[in-house]
């Protein structure tokens, strides 16, 4: 091995603990971009080959009810490709064993042949034979909540008789990647689950013998969706249609997006801020570093090595410690990616998961990271390199000092020497000042960053479910029910209150602008169903028009005054133009709000209710439930603190998860800024403080300036790092505003503090393993002219 | 009278004179990896209140491992040094610290300013923290500096912060002024400066001081000259007469 190889490997042992710190850098950035871009990569790839394999609808129809002729019209809209008719049908299910209510969906199998839109995947068993009536498949994530296997059985009740089915198969369908109830949230795979029968046996069961009541078909390539979605309105409007829909608007597939679209954000807005931190650091950091080695690098020009050698030697070393940071990073990330994907499959559900490493991912975060402390090593070895060896090897002469501006102030006058040599050294390199400033900065910021997504969460959830969802239980009805159901109620053990409320399917649209969702027609003074603006302050529902999500009323380019078009998806689906009167801010879900009576009068229907919301004893609950079970119109009952519990799962196992490795890669890279921060000071100063100490300075007294200084830079870094990091939290929040959610832009004391308190505790960590180096330090050599 | 002052030279003891510094069979062993160095071989030596002793010796020959150890900045491997009662071989690391802040002046060849620090705050950076200094002023003007007090150590030649480095040593009225080759790095002209300032501190003040060099030459100027070679003291004399820094023929 070459002499100067050798040299390569002692320096990087003599600085290993440096060199540790700045991998972790490089393996921060890497593995942020690694974890996410892999993550997205997986979901994406794992959602297409699914989608592919599986046959899945690109539009949707449902509708009341419709003879099968009618389905060979529809195969003859043009862009269609292949059709498939089917019943679909809400029931209720017990499982042997549970006690609580659970709602099903059940949904026909073609009765001698696979659908052609809309496959099953078979986990387990076989799918029902065709002729059999009591035979089922059921959905993965409902079998595998009930322990339920090929074999067991379920009972089911169709149109109020008790019926027992036995499971044939345990399926995935693309239609139910993310399985959730009607209305429901989050997924509850205990109380909702999704049901295949074979066509003859539902349709007898529902009285559909001949005919469908629901519709998924393919386009042909280059059809247009729009085109097609009009014709099969235009078609099955005799038929009961409440409004084809595309791909895009199908709630499993939307949620799915939903989540792509965050983990997208996430993708590019993370990695893009740690990788540039940590460009910016390995750049200052590498630069540093060479210049304390400006003696030797003029002993290596005096023997004769080439500049290119030189250059090649630091660059190596940089190199060296790149590619350890980055095999870390990709080692790191890729294990965390593959248990994020697997995370995420809990709640997706896919037959398997299409995990690769993309070598072009691997590419970008490796050359980010070379390039950037490559290019901080090149400047400084220029540097180097430009002086004459004869003067490099001089001891560095002492440095201009001019006095300042500070000094002539009476203030400057009581400072003890020490301080003034901490003043003197930050202003003397106002850059280097501002580069470490900005680098622990940086890594404040994305401490913020990284903890404010929990306390906004916190606060999201919080509000839907202490301002918002005031009710603890819900209940939903089959068909539109008389409004003195609400007062039933109240008979049943336990409820001590009852507010009913009538929910409309809509289509609300703008121009070209269009959104599916539901018109909630609730009582004047709701007691259990908050509406609130930006600031929580409860807004009353409108004398005329209509409330919508803030969201929703962005998305349709809506202003309050603004007329909105809704088409009814139900019943006459009428199309009707109403004001809008104002928003609401829940952060949760989005929606239209009326006053009850004015939907009922919408609607051209009595006073009528499509469910109840209840306030209950906690302890009469089971025998509440017993009585409702009982109840053929009571669709489904919903426990808002189960909804909650989930919901809040939810988003602690996939979100929070990802934030738990943001905050995590913050961490280290903090600590790791700041310990090298404190580390080079340590060498720059070396020689100055080793003098002092034979000078007579006491060892507490030497480390003052070492922690004076540090001290100083780390609370001039704080305020910028909130600024820093409140503007990235900004535009991560402001980018993953989606349907579902909308996480509040909210910086905590307890955000701020915990930034300042990391930065804090990173410095007096770091300061206190560099300060007992300090201790330990050479005075001898502090007086030798050389190194 | 010349006869009587030799002898009473070449006979401290018998003058009274107290003995500042006392080494007994000083070794000191540098194990550097597997070679052991040999940088002292067993030094007995003695300093007396007051004197001017110069060390002479080639590079290598331990005279600045001596000094370092006489400072209280290096511990010897084994012997004994004895700091008027105090036996500094036992001393601790506070009691060291103590020691160099209170009773030690050094000079070294590098000067070792803080660059930060005008010529008056490198100075002020020791009386701020010593017993009964001089104030920083009173010590520059002792070295001739009265006029440079505000300027940085950038802003001064070599000879002139060689010489800060004496205020800077001396500010705390030191018993011992330690210097290591103070005029290693200056020319001949310079280096009368600087030696006229130890010089004058040393006949003015009273300080007991010990001076390293390679520079036969410079033992003109001293009370005593003891030569080093190898790790041990190998000839010890007194010069007739102290010549004056500007007397010395370079």
């Amino acid at each position: 091995m070459r002499a100067l190889h050798r040299k390569l490997f002692r320096d990087l042992a003599a600085m290993k603990g440096q060199a540790a710190a700045i991998a972790v850098v490089v393996a921060a950035g890497v593995t942020m971009l690694i974890v996410f871009a892999t993550t997205h990569d997986a979901l994406t790839l794992t959602q297409e080959r699914f989608y592919q394999d599986q046959r899945f609808a690109e539009v949707f129809a449902d509708l009341k009810r419709a003879p099968n002729r009618v389905g060979e019209r529809l195969r003859t809209i043009p862009g269609v490709n292949q059709v498939e008719t089917r019943v679909v049908a809400p029931l209720r299910l017990e499982v042997p064993g549970f006690e609580d209510p659970v709602r099903g969906l059940a949904v026909s199998l073609p009765e001698h042949r696979e659908p052609m839109v809309n496959r099953v995947f078979v986990r387990e068993g076989r799918l029902p034979e065709p002729g059999r009536t009591d035979a089922v498949a059921v959905s993965e994530v409902f079998a595998e909540a009930h322990g339920l296997g090929p074999g067991d059985t379920l009972r089911a009740i169709i149109r109020g008789r008790l019926e027992t089915l036995t499971i044939t198969a345990i399926v995935l369908s693309p239609e139910f990647v993310y399985q959730i109830g009607p209305g429901d949230l989050v997924p509850d795979y205990e109380r909702f689950g999704v049901v295949w029968m074979r066509e003859r046996a539902l349709a007898k069961a529902f009285a559909m013998d001949g005919a469908f009541n629901s519709v998924v078909l393919n386009l042909q390539v280059g059809a247009d969706a729009e085109a097609v979605v009009e014709a099969l309105d235009q078609i099955l409007a005799p038929y009961g249609g409440v409004g084809a829909y595309p791909r895009s608007d199908q709630v499993s597939h939307r949620i799915l997006e939903d989540e792509l679209q965050q983990v997208r954000v996430m993708a590019t807005v993370l990695p893009a801020i740690f990788l540039g931190v940590a460009a910016f650091l390995l750049h200052v950091l590498m630069g540093r570093i060479i210049r304390m080695q400006r003696e030797q690098i003029a002993v290596l020009k005096a023997f004769g090595h080439s500049l290119i050698e030189i250059a090649g030697h630091y660059l190596m070393l940089t190199g060296l410690i790149v590619t350890l940071g980055a095999v870390l990073g990709v080692g790191v990330g890729a294990w965390l990616a593959d248990l994020l994907a697997g995370v995420y499959m809990e709640y997706y559900r896919f037959p398997e998961v299409r995990f690769r490493l993309q070598p072009w991912v691997v590419a970008v975060a490796v050359l980010v990271a070379a390039g950037a402390s490559l290019l901080g090593a090149v400047g400084a070895v220029r540097a180097a390199v430009a002086l004459p060896p004869a003067e490099a090897m001089r001891p560095p002469l002492p440095e201009r000092f001019k006095p300042g501006l500070l000094e002539r102030t009476a203030w400057w006058r009581q400072l003890s020497q020490p301080t003034r040599i901490i003043l003197r050294n930050l202003s003397r390199h106002p850059l280097k000042a501002i580069l470490s400033v900005t680098g622990i900065a940086l890594a404040g910021a994305l401490l913020l960053l990284g903890s404010q997504l929990f306390k906004a969460m916190e606060q999201m959830v919080d509000v839907q479910y202490r301002l918002v969802l005031l009710m603890d239980t819900h209940l939903s009805f089959t068909d539109p029910t008389p409004e003195r159901a609400a007062r039933e109620v109240l008979h049943l053990p336990g409820v001590r209150y009852a507010e009913g409320y009538r929910s409309v399917p809509v289509r609300l649209s703008n121009g070209f602008r269009e959104y599916q969702t539901s018109l909630l027609g609730m009582e004047l003074d709701s007691r259990l169903r908050g509406i609130i603006d930006r600031d929580h302050r409860p807004v009353s529902l409108p004398a005329e028009g209509l409330l919508l999500t803030d969201y929703l009323a962005e998305y349709l380019g809506l202003l309050p005054g603004d007329r909105v078009r809704i088409e009814i998806m139900e019943g006459r689906r009428r199309s009707v133009i109403l004001p809008l009167a104002g928003t609401v801010a829940e952060p949760i879900g989005v929606s239209a709000y009326m006053e009850r009576r004015a939907v009922n009068r919408l609607m051209g229907e009595g006073p009528a209710l499509t469910g109840v919301w209840l306030l209950t004893e906690p302890a009469d609950r089971p025998a509440l439930f017993r009585e409702l079970r009982d109840l053929a119109r009571v669709m489904g009952i919903g426990l808002i603190d189960d909804a909650e519990a989930g919901f809040r799962e939810m988003i602690d196992s996939t979100l929070l998860a990802f934030m738990t490795i943001v905050l995590a890669l913050s961490v280290s890279l903090a600590f790791a800024v700041i310990y090298n921060n404190a580390r080079i000071t340590l060498a720059e100063r070396s020689r100055e403080l080793a003098t002092l100490r034979v000078l007579g300075l006491t060892r507490a007294e030497v480390s003052w300036i070492l922690i004076g200084e540090i001290g100083l830079l780390t609370l001039l870094a704080i305020p910028p790092g909130w600024l820093l990091g409140i503007a990235f939290a900004y535009g991560l929040n402001q980018a993953m505003a989606v349907d579902m959610y909308r996480i509040p832009f909210v910086i905590t004391s307890w955000t701020i503090a915990f930034s300042a308190a990391g930065v804090l505790l990173a410095s007096a960590l770091s300061l206190l393993v560099t300060t007992r180096r300090l201790l330990r330090i050479d005075l001898v050599s502090a007086l030798k002219t050389g190194e | 009278m010349a006869r009587q002052q030799a002898e009473a030279v070449a006979n401290p003891a018998a003058t009274g004179r107290e003995t500042v510094f006392q080494t007994r069979g000083v070794t000191k062993v540098y194990v550097m990896g597997e070679v052991k160095i040999h940088a002292l071989r067993g030094v007995d030596l003695a300093l007396f209140a007051g004197e001017l002793m110069v060390l002479l010796g080639p590079s290598g020959c331990g005279k600045s491992t001596l000094l370092n150890i006489l400072g209280g900045l290096d511990t010897p491997t084994a012997g004994t040094v004895t700091y008027r009662d105090q036996e500094l071989t036992r001393a601790d690391e506070r009691t060291l610290t103590r020691y160099r802040r209170h009773e030690v002046g050094f000079v070294f060849q590098a000067y070792n300013m803080i660059p930060s620090l005008t010529a008056r705050e490198n100075v002020a950076i020791v009386t701020e923290i010593a017993r009964d200094p001089m104030t920083p002023e009173e010590a520059l003007e002792l070295v001739g500096l009265g006029d440079r007090m505000d300027h940085f150590p950038s802003q001064l030649s070599g000879g002139q912060q060689q010489r800060v480095a004496i205020a800077r040593a001396i500010a705390k009225r030191p018993a011992v002024l330690l210097c290591d080759e103070p005029t290693g790095a200056l020319d001949s002209t310079t280096s009368a400066g600087v030696l006229e300032a130890i010089e004058s501190i040393n006949r003015t003040l009273k300080t007991t001081t010990a001076l390293i060099t390679h520079n036969e030459v410079i033992g003109e100027m001293a009370d005593r000259v003891v030569r080093m070679s190898d790790g041990k003291v190998v000839d010890e004399r007194r010069p007739e007469r102290r010549l004056t820094p500007r007397e010395l023929e370079w």
